[in-house]
């Protein structure tokens, strides 16, 4: 399915089609992994809504990106359940490996670090979320292994020489 | 002994595929209410059950459900909060990623109940498992018919939809999930109208949370009495409480409404890691007034915890042991707030700015004298004076931290370091 009929899909969900932006800002997002001006104009035009109205969503709402974010984006909880489970060493740690501050994207573009609010899901403190996945009762080994994982899965053309000096994944 | 009843499928293996849940029992209650009850039998029996809501504020279900008018010229909505944002809380996402068709059946007889033919659950962005769980139990659901037109062969037409959230605690506000999802910025309403009457598309709108939806079908198999035996007469039921921070065994626990907090974390999360102490706990999401140890015999129900100056608000029960600082968890849970304040009104937006500015420099060793008396000021400034209860709960819950450990601020602000690092 084209982004344009997934979008169509989405509205027919609504009486209103303003109501369709965030889904349609959600799959483009997925489509295009950010939410440049021309992406945000486009989904406008498809809904056929004010302009301003989608881009007030785009840069409301924490999930929605309108810069680039890495293949990987690793957004570790530091909320008060994963904070007294020392979240903070695991984002120094992950600092450290990646070479790059909370809020930075490693040179070759794989590697998004943030911290994130409350994920919900205190029970498996410390957590992280990369992608669609979540990553719980981390500690370093385990940070380790994930990275060495999320990079074995990335074809040679980027990446290659990091995933050949990290150790195999579990 | 006690029965658990909401995570009964939890732990099944495929308690999420529909075959699982019917071979459980599931979607029975629905064909009862749709061949026994009229939708004003289960509004008296939702009302008859004492069944408050789960989401925090604890308002009684079935009066909620009474405030919808009987006639209507508009579409009546039935919107789930799956929002489950307050730090501390992730009973929702189990039972979604778990036991969706639990939540479908609660949906489809509140709907049955309201007159209401379209459900939006507005689930947050994060919990995409949630969503796929969810999306794939609609697909069974309608496949089977207990979703769709003249649902069991009643003139019961009913359909839910999954609305993705994108990343804002405040959609957990019901009138902001309203604007939200619509379209707009998630910010809260004035109310009146309240969404009973005016809600969704100015439509009649009831919103109910996960956990509350879920109790409806097990009120309607068993009855109001079953669900009034549990736990304190006037907020019953069984409750899912979860449990996080420094305990032995962090998780999600059914147990009685109204089951001691002391009991809940010693016997059954295991208590503090060997050789620590409790210190302080945080029994309802970081809204909620923390409680220092030497209260934790308090009850976990609505009334018990607003007698004691807390709130049961959403069972998010965070333990603290004696090894933290308090002002660190205090400033953290400010700076959370902060974060989330959606910008509508000045105390909010512009006060906690503020008290996270002070905060930090007392944690960091740079506080000065007038530091305790202006967050005092602050939260005075705030509580009472927003738009809805995210600034009233950043104020409460900093309020209860400045009486309780009153000590650990002085001490950061005249040693001019954290006694803690």
């Amino acid at each position: 399915m084209t982004m344009r009929e997934k979008i169509e899909q989405a509205a027919a969900r609504y009486p209103d089609r303003r109501s369709a932006i965030m889904p349609a800002l959600l799959i483009a997002q997925r489509q295009h992994g950010h939410l440049p001006g021309p992406v945000l104009e486009e989904v406008a035009e498809i809904l056929g809504v004010e302009r301003i109205w989608v881009y007030e969503l785009a840069t409301f709402y924490t999930l929605f990106h309108t810069e680039p974010v890495g293949k990987f984006h690793l957004q570790l909880c530091d909320n008060v359940s994963c904070m007294l489970r020392r979240s903070e060493d695991l984002l120094r740690h992950l600092e450290d490996v990646l070479g790059i501050e909370k809020g930075g994207t490693t040179a070759d573009g794989l590697f998004t670090l943030s911290t994130v609010e409350c994920l919900g899901a205190c029970e498996m403190a410390p957590v992280m979320q990369v992608g669609d996945d979540y990553h719980g009762n981390l500690d370093i080994a385990r940070i380790d292994a994930l990275l060495a994982r999320l990079r074995a899965t990335v074809p040679h053309s980027i990446g290659a020489d990091l995933a050949a000096a990290e150790p195999p994944g579990e | 002994m006690f029965e658990p009843v909401l995570l009964k499928n939890v732990y099944v293996p495929d308690g999420h595929l529909i075959a699982t849940y019917e071979a459980g029992g599931g979607y029975r209650a629905l064909e009862k209410a749709l061949k026994e009850y009229t939708p004003h039998d289960i509004v008296e029996l939702v009302k008859r059950s004492n069944l408050r809501g789960r989401g925090g504020a604890g308002f009684p279900t079935g009066m909620k459900w009474s405030f919808v008018p009987k006639r209507a010229d508009k579409p009546k909505y039935l919107c789930c909060n799956a929002d489950e944002g307050e730090p501390g809380t992730f009973k929702d996402r189990i039972i979604m990623e778990r036991d969706p068709h639990q939540l479908i059946e609660g949906m489809a007889i509140s709907a049955y109940a309201i007159g209401a033919e379209v459900a939006y659950v507005y689930v947050r962005g994060e919990y995409v498992l949630a969503i796929r769980r969810l999306e794939q139990a609609i697909a069974e659901a309608e496949a089977k018919g207990y979703l769709g037109a003249r649902i069991l062969g009643s003139d019961f037409n009913f359909v839910v939809h999954v609305h993705c959230g994108a990343g804002a605690y405040i959609c957990g506000e019901e009138t902001a999930m309203l604007d939200s999802l619509e379209g707009k910025r998630a910010q809260p309403r004035l109310k009146p109208p309240f969404p009973a009457v005016a809600g969704l598309y100015a439509s009649p709108t009831v919103i109910n949370n996960v956990e509350t939806l879920v109790c409806v079908p097990h009120i309607v198999a068993r009855g109001a009495d079953w669900f009034r035996g549990i736990g304190p007469e006037k907020s019953p039921g069984p409750k899912l409480y979860c449990v996080s921070g420094h305990v032995r065994k962090p998780g999600l626990y059914e147990l009685p409404m109204g089951i001691p907090l002391r009991e809940l974390i010693e016997d059954h999360a295991g208590g503090p890691p060997t050789g620590r102490k409790i210190k302080a706990v945080i029994p309802g999401g970081v809204s909620a007034p923390v409680i220092p140890e030497q209260g934790l015999d308090v009850g976990m129900d609505f009334d018990s915890l607003a007698a004691v100056g807390s709130m049961l608000g959403s069972a998010g029960v965070i333990v603290v042991d004696d090894t933290t600082c308090m002002v660190r968890v205090a400033t953290r849970i400010i700076e959370f707030f902060h974060h989330e304040s959606c910008g509508k009104c000045t105390p909010c937006r512009e006060g906690l700015n503020w008290v996270v500015k002070v905060l930090r420099r007392i944690e960091a060793g740079e506080g000065a004298a007038g530091d305790m008396e202006q967050l005092d000021m602050l939260c005075k400034g705030i509580f009472g004076n927003t738009f809805c209860a995210l600034g009233d709960g950043a104020a409460m819950g900093l309020r209860a931290s400045l009486t309780h450990f009153r000590d650990e601020f002085v001490a950061h602000i005249e040693e001019r370091r954290c006694p803690f690092v």
